[in-house]
This record gives C-alpha cells, structure tokens and sequence, in this order.
C-alpha cells in the first residue's frame, strides 16, 4: 500500500477554526450522543405508548398502533429523513413553513425527530412482545380484584415489562446512536460527517475513520457496560430475561 | 393542500426510476443477500468450530461490523477497497473499483455480520444429538453439516433471513452517500433537476413502502406454514 500515513494530521489545526482534527471528530461525538439522546426520548415516550396501545382491549386502538409501526417500519429511516426535511415545511401552511426552514439548526431537530420516530416504531414492537409474553393470568388476575385497566398496566403489567425487554432495548438504545449518522444526509455534523469532512479537507482518509471507528466502538462499550449494570440491579430476582434476541439491526 | 402538485413528474420519469434505479436497488439487494448468507454462514461455522483461533476472529469481526453504523462502513470501504485491489493484484497504482462494486463488496461484507448471529441461532437450535448420530455414522465434518445440520438450520431460519433481507432493501437506499443512481438515487435526481422534491420523495417513501410491507406480510404467511410442521 503506498498511502502516506499521518497521524501527526490529528493535532493540526483544522480548516474550520475551531481547534485541531481531533477536536474536530470529538465535537461530532457529542453531536451523535446529544442527537442520540433526545431521539432516545421520543423512541421510548411514543414506543411505551404505542407498545401499550396495540395490547388494549380496544380495537381501534390496536388497529392505530399496528399501523403506526408498520408505516414506520417499512418505509427506510433515510426516506424518512427527508420527507420531514424536504417534504414537511412545503405541505403546512405558508408561515408554518418559511419558520421550519429557517429554524437554526434545522437538521439536528429533524434529526432527532425523524430517528426518534424511526425507533419508536421498534421500541413499540419490543413492548408489545414484552406485555404479550406476560402470562394472561396476571391480566385477569387483577381485574378480579377490582383493578381498572390503567391501574392494571401501571401497577402490575409494566413493572415486569421493563426489566423483561429491558436487554432488547439496549440494542436499540445502541441502534438509535449508530442511526443518528444517517443524518449527515440532510447536513447534521455528527461523528461520521465530521470524518468525512476530515477526509475531504487533509485527504488523510483512513486516519479519519480509524478514530471515528474507534469513537464509535468506545461509546459502544461504555453504552453496553452501564446498561448491564442498570439491568442487574433491576432484575427480578429468579426471573430469566429473554436476552436471546436474535435479530438486532 | 395537493392542488399545485405536478403528479405528471412520476410519469415522465417512471422508465428512469424503475429501469434504472430499482433494477439497482433490486440486483444489490438480492446479490448481497446472497452472499451476505453465504459468508454468514461461514462465519457463524468459524465461530462454532473448536478452532479458538477462528472463534476469536469470527467473534470479534461480527461484534466490530455490528457496533458501527452502515454508512461509516460503506464510506470506509469506497476508500479502501482500491488499495486492498492494488494490494491484491500487486499493481502500482491503486485499482479502479466501480461504484457498484463497492456497494456490493461493502453490504455483503456489513451484512454478514448480522446474517451469521441468525445463522448461528438456527445452527444451535439442532439438537446435539443429531450431530453426534451423525459421527457415529461415520460422517465427516462437512457431510454432518452439508446433509443434516445445514439445511435444518437454513429451513428454521428462512423467515428471519427473509426479514432480514428486507432490511437490507431498505438499507440499500444508503447508497444515496456515495451519489449512486439507486431508485432513491433516481427519485432524488428527478427531485432536484425538476424542482419536486415533495412529490418524488413522497412517492419514494410509497414504492419502499409496499414493496417492504408486502414482502413482510409474505415473511409472516411462510412463517406460519412452517411453524404448524
């Protein structure tokens, strides 16, 4: 291989202003950690939600939860980027509009917005298996005590469901951050944006996406390290988690 | 809200979007999922071998490949992949690798990661004792697995293999990074040479969307005739 390797590329001073190459990638870090985090929010807010809606007695309710997740899901996460890029500021009213598209930091709320909704989906799936695995006994159990339904899911259901998906949903936490980059599309400067603006400014390509590789495995690490701790001090005592979960993308 | 709409852009551009770039987005699609199957399945071979050597490397590629996000991985190997040809090939200066090369090289590659924890699952599921039957026959390694554990795997696993499969057509789009006309390509070519962003991208999301809810409602049919079995 004839590629002139530098390292030394890391501490010069990068085109943008802002401090050397490496400050450079770390301030994408934190941009994917931030971006990862409010999206998290929304993904586990609307994924409860919509995971409790399509277990309820209602029809409707699961009819609108069944197609929430299906709408979400099979349509890829960079579509859905730009219809809430492109596509949304053109079909609300005028001002509504023109006041999207000027926002400052447009891509990093639609970022966070179109992963968020993105993971709601599948966290909605993960809830719904979780609430299903649950044996129907404990349902009806506590409507013969008295329980009405919120009362039923808040009290006796859920507390379960949580520790029960909890391991799944570490994956998801871990596929929301890796689904952040996706963003770069529509212009948020995250950790693989940061690399590649790298690359196009030094021309040093593979010291770039060695330490992005590297950023990206380290927050790994550290994201599946606090997570077990928090699941072993949740277990429920004698209660196998369903950690074998076979596809996680 | 859909009055100033030029639906006729879908039309015009129809032969564009389809003949060009979902025939694309199809042959990657397909020709990935096949050897992303054939690689994770040797992979996930290795990384149940009693050689610690190929666990260790099997174990730590899949876990690497799967901790990092696809389009790293793809930009990682556009750049690479013409020195590992030069390398190869011993030339001087570094290969000429076409785009589509590299997107296939690049979903195989990222996607057998993820085909081989199915393929391990599937391999595990067959009791033990088929495998030992199987030595106590006097099979070999390869006729133990080629005739009695493979295919009992492959057939417990097709539905997730399928869905899986249905990922990466919709990961597919990500190729949009490196400018490739895949029918999200095309759509968003047309997009910004006619100025119809909302229309193309709207129909865009629709095509993906029938095709992946369609073949997914598939996937669930399949699954359910093999689970009565």
């Amino acid at each position: 291989m004839n590629y002139k390797w530098n390292w030394g590329i890391l501490f010069e001073v990068s085109p943008e202003g802002k401090g050397t190459y490496l400050e450079m990638l770390l301030s994408g870090l934190m941009w994917t950690l931030t971006t990862a985090f409010f999206a998290w929010m929304i993904a586990l807010l609307l994924g409860v939600t919509i995971g409790v809606l399509r277990t309820l007695p209602s029809r409707t309710g699961r009819l609108v939860g069944n197609a929430y997740v299906e709408i979400f899901r099979n349509i890829p996460l960079l579509v859905q980027l730009f219809l809430w890029y492109f596509v949304v500021p053109e079909l609300v009213p005028e001002h509504i509009g023109d006041w999207l598209k000027q926002l400052p930091n447009a891509a990093f709320y639609n970022g966070v917005l179109g992963v968020g909704l993105f993971m709601s989906a599948r966290v909605a799936e993960q809830v719904r298996t979780g609430i299903e695995s649950l044996p129907v006994g404990q349902r009806m159990a506590s409507t013969a005590l008295g329980m009405t339904t919120a009362q039923t899911y808040r009290y006796v259901l859920m507390p379960m469901v949580v520790r029960i998906i909890f391991p799944p949903l570490t994956s998801e936490l871990l596929n929301t951050i890796k689904n952040t980059s996706v963003a770069l599309t529509i212009g948020l400067m995250e950790l693989t944006a940061r690399a590649r603006s790298m690359q196009e400014f030094s021309f040093q390509v593979f010291e770039a996406f060695t330490v992005a590789t590297l950023l990206y495995l380290f927050t790994n690490m550290i994201v599946t390290i606090l997570m077990r701790r928090l699941e072993k001090s949740i277990a429920v005592p004698g209660y196998l988690g369903t950690s074998a979960n076979v596809v996680v993308h | 809200m859909f009055s100033n709409f030029d639906f006729d852009v879908i039309a015009r551009s129809w032969p564009y979007l389809f003949k060009e770039g979902m025939s694309f987005t199809l042959m990657l699609t397909g020709l990935a999922t096949g050897a992303g199957i054939v690689l994770g399945t040797i992979l996930a071979l290795m990384r149940l071998s009693k050689f610690v050597v190929l666990q260790k490397f099997a174990a730590t590629y899949v876990n690497i490949i799967r901790s990092l996000p696809l389009v790293l991985v793809i930009f990682w190997f556009y750049f690479l992949l013409p020195y590992i040809g030069q390398w190869v090939l011993g030339s001087e200066r570094p290969m000429a690798v076409g785009a589509f090369m590299s997107a296939l090289v690049t979903f195989s590659l990222f996607e057998a990661a993820y085909f081989s924890e199915i393929m391990r699952a599937g391999i595990q599921a067959v009791p033990r004792g088929q495998f030992a039957a199987a030595q106590a026959l006097g099979m070999r390694y390869h006729q133990v697995m080629g005739y009695i554990v493979l295919p009992q795997a492959f057939r417990a696993m097709t539905p997730l293999l399928l869905t899986q499969s249905i990922i990466l057509f919709q990961d597919t789009s990500l190729v949009y990074v490196l400018s490739l006309t895949d029918f999200l390509g095309a759509a968003s070519k047309v997009a910004q040479r006619d100025g119809r962003l909302v229309e193309m991208y709207i129909f865009a999301a629709l095509v993906y969307f029938v095709i992946s809810f369609g073949a997914s409602m598939l996937v669930k049919r399949l699954q359910a005739k093999i689970a009565v079995r």
